[in-house]
């Protein structure tokens, strides 16, 4: 009989995961053959991402100059590829900067979700009485109203502008995932490894750690993925009613909402925030359905 | 059934509680003095002092919400800060426009849905299909107010068929033509995400229903094709489309806002984001609570049709 030394078991798990990491990884390699569209869409995201985060570098004009003797110039204009605005400020570098602000609000409010609804249904699964029922009960209320509504309504109470807008949508957006973990966790519960890890005198904060959250990974990326995009709607919806982004700053939601005003003569000034909108976010669902399929194998194939 | 409803009822209590209570505490911890708005700086302290005394604001705060549902109870919703007039009365007369609106977003979306998702079932990976799929994909990402404006660029200002915003046209308008021929954008606007959903779903439960035994049971009796699709399959496929027509019911009574705002339609989405901007609190929580319950009454009734269309549903 020859005993393992804990060298050993540290190689197995090295190793393992290793292999792990190369099933993943031929697993995206499969999905990127079958899915150039997927592929195109994350190195849009990835130059989008680039672009905004490299803006102050870049050999923009100021989106903020006002050129009041170039106000609406169409696009193609010599100087200004995408045209001005009312303001005669430069389509293009607001466009830039305003990508900043959409992709930001869109990442942190669908992270903030996130580890909100992540932690409440981790809690609303695992502990069953008290918890459980305050946090699903809390849940059903917030679920019981519409969700751009309650948006709007926090956003009411905490007063206009970007921050708050964010804090309102944050907490609007939480409940899917605290749904969608707690099922996990609750099927997790039951299950005979959680069972095991108990009888071996295993604690809560070790099961958790070690048995659930590894089996929560995966749903929540893909959820997060697909978040991500209606989280930058919800945003320049708030900002197009005036309640998020205020003037001056550029965002794609505002942009939109004062090039309303000039859509007869100038309509590029309001179409162009949307279209960018528009990109981005079916970009970041394309990525997202192709995270589904490499991630979640119930869908694979289908 | 009559025991399904009661316990269904009942469990709508929890949930109108915690609704009133968000609504209450969202606009009473904002910052901003209600005094200071009615009265404006040059107001003396006693004035003040009266005003609030006279509203109430002096109570604790679980005084002011009983008090607050007291008075919601009794159809009171106070009075609007700016328009100076009974909240419900603005209220109730903006809510006809928005159910006039959703309603038909809501048909559009459910019929347009059905049809399209029931094509793509009946026949998978047809030309049909993945123009419905890529359509869904496209519909999931698009900002509905920007969709708004871009119809509203094409068909009211390029072409020139159909009025750009408003309900009614301001002179010579009224009749039931001049209603739908300013209803059918924005309508077509709010409804285009749900349609999309709704084809998505249907095509999912309808392909699920459509492998089942009966199906073949049915083809073998010799029952004509489309009796096969419509009366077996759809039918059975029915209970998660309500589901999901329902959800969306909600979505387009939320969505509404940004579109009323897009068409200068004159709903209570409109009428909410004004009182925002004018920090009109008694009316935005009129406005919020009015569409709040009747999401919640669309849950209700969505539940009880389950429960008629599935009796296992009733015993559970």
């Amino acid at each position: 009989m020859t005993s393992v030394r804990v060298e050993d078991v540290g190689e197995a798990r090295a190793l393992a995961r290793v292999a792990e990491a190369s099933t993943l990884g031929r697993a995206l390699a499969r999905t990127a053959r079958r899915n150039r569209l997927a592929v195109l869409a994350a190195v849009g995201l990835v130059a989008a991402i680039l672009l905004a985060a490299l803006a102050p570098w870049l050999p923009l004009l100021d989106p903020d100059v006002v050129d009041t003797v170039k106000r609406l110039r169409p696009p193609l204009t010599p100087g200004h590829p995408f045209g001005t605005d009312e303001f005669g400020r430069d389509l293009l570098a607001r466009l830039v900067w305003g990508a900043r602000v959409s992709l930001l609000a869109g990442v942190v409010t669908a992270a903030a979700a996130m580890v909100i609804g992540v932690a409440l249904g981790i809690l609303g699964g695992f502990y069953s009485g008290w918890i459980e029922n305050v946090v699903m009960r809390l849940t059903d209320i917030l679920m019981a109203f519409p969700y751009v509504l309650l948006a709007i309504a926090l956003v009411a109470g905490l007063g206009p502008g970007l921050r708050n807008a964010m804090i309102a949508i944050a907490i609007v957006g939480f409940p899917i995932y605290t749904r969608l973990v707690r099922g996990v966790v609750l099927s997790l519960r039951e299950r005979e490894f959680v069972e095991a890890a108990r009888a071996l005198g295993a604690g809560d904060a070790v099961i958790l750690g070690r048995h659930v959250l590894p089996h929560l990974v995966s749903p929540v990326i893909v959820a997060f993925s697909l978040d991500v995009g209606a989280k930058i709607l919800v945003t320049a919806g708030l900002s197009f009613l005036g309640l998020g982004t205020q003037p001056p700053t550029a965002d794609w939601g505002s942009m939109l909402a004062t090039g309303r005003q000039f859509v007869i003569l100038s309509p590029h000034v309001a179409l162009l925030p949307g279209l960018a909108i528009f990109v981005i976010v079916l970009a970041l669902n394309l990525v997202g359905d192709a995270l589904r399929d490499v991630l979640d194998p119930r869908t694979q194939a289908g | 059934m009559k025991r399904y409803l009661a316990r269904r009822l009942l469990l709508l209590v929890p949930v109108l509680a915690g609704v009133s209570v968000i609504i209450f505490m969202v606009l009473h911890l904002s910052p901003g003095d209600p005094v200071e708005i009615m009265l404006g700086s040059q107001a003396t302290q006693e004035d003040r002092a009266r005003l609030r005394a006279d509203l109430g604001l002096d109570q604790p705060l679980h005084v002011q919400y009983v008090r607050w549902l007291g008075h919601v109870a009794r159809g009171d919703l106070g009075r609007s800060l700016w328009m100076k007039r009974p909240v419900l009365a603005e209220v109730l007369g903006r809510f006809q426009a928005t159910l006039i609106l959703t309603g038909t977003a809501l048909g559009l979306s459910t019929v347009a849905g059905l049809a399209l998702g029931v094509a793509s079932a009946t026949r998978p990976n047809s030309l049909l299909d993945r123009v419905s799929a890529m359509a869904s994909l496209f519909g999931a990402s698009m900002p509905s107010f920007w969709l708004g404006i871009v119809l509203m660029v094409v068909f009211a200002l390029w072409l020139g068929w159909l009025p750009a915003s408003g309900m009614y046209a301001p002179y010579g308008g009224g009749g039931l033509g001049d209603l739908l021929s300013h209803l059918l954008l924005p309508a077509v606007t709010l409804a285009a995400a749900s349609v999309t959903i709704i084809a998505r779903l249907t095509r999912a439960t309808m392909l699920e229903a459509l492998g089942q035994d009966y199906i073949r049971t049915a083809r073998a009796k010799g029952v004509v094709e489309r009796a096969v699709v419509l009366r077996h399959g759809l039918r059975n496929a029915l209970i998660p489309i309500v589901t999901v027509i329902g959800v969306q019911a909600g979505y387009l009574l939320g969505g509404a806002v940004l579109t009323e705002t897009v068409f200068a339609w004159p709903g209570v989405g409109t009428l909410m984001v004004q009182g925002i901007l004018a920090r009109d609190f008694p009316l935005v929580q009129g406005c919020v609570l009015v569409v709040a319950l009747s999401f919640v009454l669309i849950n209700l009734a969505v539940d009880l049709l389950y429960a008629w269309f599935d009796p296992r549903i009733r015993y559970e």
